[in-house]
């Protein structure tokens, strides 16, 4: 790993080694148009008044912090906060992001966005947004992803949005962005990429970032509020990582607030069987540091440096690289990484459903799988948020099958 | 420039006779392994014999995202029968011993970062490759890369695009060597009807930024596209057209001899079209 890190230069947008923007030559000038038109639209009152009102009108921010009281006494451990996304407008945080980027778009004069989508959220956010502003919108969605999210499907389509079923690979949110980007290069000069999580070429994990810090900064005001103290631990799933990063990065510096990623396990530590690409530790291979999409980070793959496909009952988690702002916060160990298997998942969702009456996204149920798996180091006094990124009506075929 | 012939890489060499006779190249891509490695080695001397200038060996990646259908289709046959980017130099081993045809390895960052850049830069010379351009590889992440390539003497050739800046020109034309690869249209590779309107006035404000070969691509299948080039452009490189005859030909043989035949008919194109390029400018 060492060679590696060393035949890297430090250029923006990097999260220590991670990072960086390795895309081919056509897209470097539009990417970097859009970390100016970034920058202006964050110094820009009208630009931010109008995210703001979108955010709670639209949307439906802020979001609750529910206290979950019949879960703690279930579990009997820490009291547990639950940071409510999955109340959102179209049910998830990835709404967020999407009226952010499609604010920029609109700013920067592009009259159509492309998207990706694997569980479907991003795909309809996106949708969702590009309807609100006028918008032309294409989504591209692996065709087994099509298959286990299809209310999403439709959704995105009754919506206006194009939806393009992407066949090649593992026909999985990977193949969806190969596609997405495709498009984005050859119609770059009319079209915004709105990407749905931290990953990418700079700017869009900085970017993201940004705009689901939001989910941290109501949820420390609120915990502040509601207990008169910082939590003890935050805990989020983390695919591309984008509700987990929106909820850690206004504690980053609250060095006492500990931060609990859970990656996808899949079937276990088989390979292609699970998406856990900082779940060395736990016994899972495969993950080293390479470029996909554009960044450097942990990533799946073989000696050879083809990516790998991977596995997850949770089609939003089910994907190779984590995102570079996680990688190195792993690396710098301010925050933690483990990964929760499908089943663990599906009892978490069980719960969730019938100690609280919320029927969770499959990728949020990993979450509370992560807790579960930690309470027995957990104490009483301990105080926990889980980020509920997303509710559970995609996954409804999932569940009636094996709930 | 007064450097002697002899002290010329095979890539110098080949454009400055191509620069002599007044005559545009032609650069020829296949996926190498696809479909099989031994097929590549068979292709490569039957695309030289029908007069390649340049050939460039596509290193097969799982996640081809600058590449259309085509090529993503030759590139899924080619990991599927193991190719990989240490066989791929193995390959082009053996491509020397029957061969001086300038070769550039066409790859995603990825392998080659995964192999090593000292390991891979080392083993690329020692085979016999010449230039070496990665498709998702900017100047700007590429200080370490270029320097371990320059040291082994690979050419590192990077990707001009129509979305470039001048001053984005001036420093991928800083970072080359070889030639430079423009880029026809905004767009992944793949063969197109007509090439765009504003290639000409594109070809003549790269030029502007360097001496150095330009060789074109994306979307040029045909000799009429060859001819349109001929007097702005130093080559013209042709890949998913010949990647489709590799995927429709029933046998290696049968493909090799249809690569010929199309390599024979664009090579005429760029020596009798309006390929004098002094006679343009």
């Amino acid at each position: 790993m060492s060679s590696i890190l060393k035949s890297l230069s430090y250029s923006p947008g990097r999260f220590g080694p991670y990072g960086g923007r390795y895309v081919p030559e056509t897209l470097m000038v539009p990417l970097f148009e859009l970390e100016r038109g970034y920058e202006l639209a964050k110094s820009d009152p009208s630009f931010q008044a109008r995210l703001a009102d979108l955010l709670k009108n639209f949307a439906g921010r802020p979001t609750p912090l529910q206290f979950a009281e019949r879960l703690t006494n279930k579990l009997g451990g820490p009291r547990i906060y639950l940071k409510r996304e999955d109340l959102l407008h179209t049910g998830a945080h990835k709404i967020n992001n999407a009226i952010g980027q499609g604010l920029l778009a609109v700013k920067m004069g592009k009259p159509r966005i492309v998207a990706e989508t694997g569980a479907g959220q991003h795909g309809v956010a996106s949708a969702t947004v590009a309807a609100q502003l006028g918008l032309e919108c294409t989504v591209y969605m692996g065709t087994d992803d099509m298959a286990r999210q299809s209310p999403n499907v439709s959704r995105m389509r009754i919506l206006g949005a194009k939806v393009v079923g992407v066949d090649s690979g593992s026909r999985t949110l990977k193949d969806a962005i190969n596609e997405a980007m495709r498009d984005w290069v050859t119609n770059v000069r009319s079209t915004h990429y709105l990407l749905g999580s931290v990953l990418g070429a700079h700017p869009y994990p900085t970017m993201v970032r940004d705009f689901q810090s939001v989910i941290g900064r109501e949820a420390r005001e609120q915990i502040l509020a509601s207990e008169k103290r910082l939590p003890t631990h935050l805990f989020a799933c983390v695919g591309g990582g984008s509700n987990a990063i929106g909820l850690f990065y206004h504690f980053l510096r609250d060095r006492e607030v500990k931060m609990i990623g859970i990656e996808a396990g899949g079937r276990g530590t088989g390979s292609g069987e699970h998406a856990a690409r900082l779940g060395a530790a736990q016994g899972f291979t495969g993950a080293r540091p390479g470029v996909l999409h554009g960044t450097y980070t942990y990533v799946l793959q073989n000696e050879d440096g083809q990516i790998s496909a991977t596995h997850s009952i949770s089609a939003g988690l089910d994907y190779p690289a984590i995102g570079p702002e996680h990688a190195w916060l792993a690396d710098e160990k301010r925050a933690e990484y483990f990964a929760m298997s499908d089943n663990a998942a599906l009892d978490a969702a069980r719960l969730l459903c019938r100690s609280e009456g919320i029927i969770p996204a499959l990728e949020s149920a990993h979450a509370l799988a992560g807790l579960i798996e930690r309470l027995p180091s957990l104490h009483k006094n301990d105080l926990v948020i889980l980020n509920l990124s997303g509710r559970g009506d995609k996954d409804m075929d999932t569940y009636s099958r094996l709930l | 420039m007064s450097i002697p012939a002899a002290q010329l890489n095979r890539i110098e060499k080949c454009f400055a006779a191509l620069r002599a006779a007044g005559e545009m190249g032609v650069v020829a891509y296949i996926t190498a392994g696809d479909p099989s490695l031994d097929a590549t080695l068979e292709f490569v001397l039957a695309l030289e014999e029908a007069g390649t200038d340049v050939i460039e060996l596509g290193v097969p990646f799982s996640d081809p995202l600058a590449d259309g259908p085509t090529i993503q289709r030759a590139s899924e046959r080619a990991l599927k029968t193991g190719a990989s980017l240490p066989k791929i130099l193995e390959l082009v081993g053996r491509i020397r011993k029957s061969s001086q045809i300038p070769l550039v390895l066409f790859s995603y960052y990825n392998p080659i970062l995964q192999m090593g850049l000292e390991k891979f830069a080392a083993a690329a010379s020692e085979a016999g490759v010449d230039g070496v351009l990665a498709t998702d590889l900017s100047p700007e992440e590429s200080v370490e890369y270029r320097r371990i390539l320059a040291a082994h003497h690979l050419d590192t050739i990077f990707l001009c695009a129509p979305t470039s800046t001048d001053e984005r020109l001036a420093s991928i034309a800083a970072c080359s060597s070889g030639f430079l690869y423009l880029v026809s249209r905004t767009g992944v590779t793949g063969a197109k009807d007509t090439l765009p309107d504003d290639l000409p006035s594109l070809l003549r404000r790269v030029r502007n930024f360097t001496t150095l070969p330009i060789a074109v691509g994306f979307g040029i299948s045909l000799p009429g596209h060859v001819t349109l080039l001929g007097g702005l452009a130093d080559a013209a490189v042709v890949g998913s057209s010949l990647v489709a005859e590799i995927e429709h030909a029933k046998t290696p043989q049968q493909a090799a001899k249809a690569l010929r035949e199309r390599i024979r008919i664009l090579k005429d194109a760029a020596r009798h079209g309006l390929s004098k390029r002094e006679a343009a400018i």
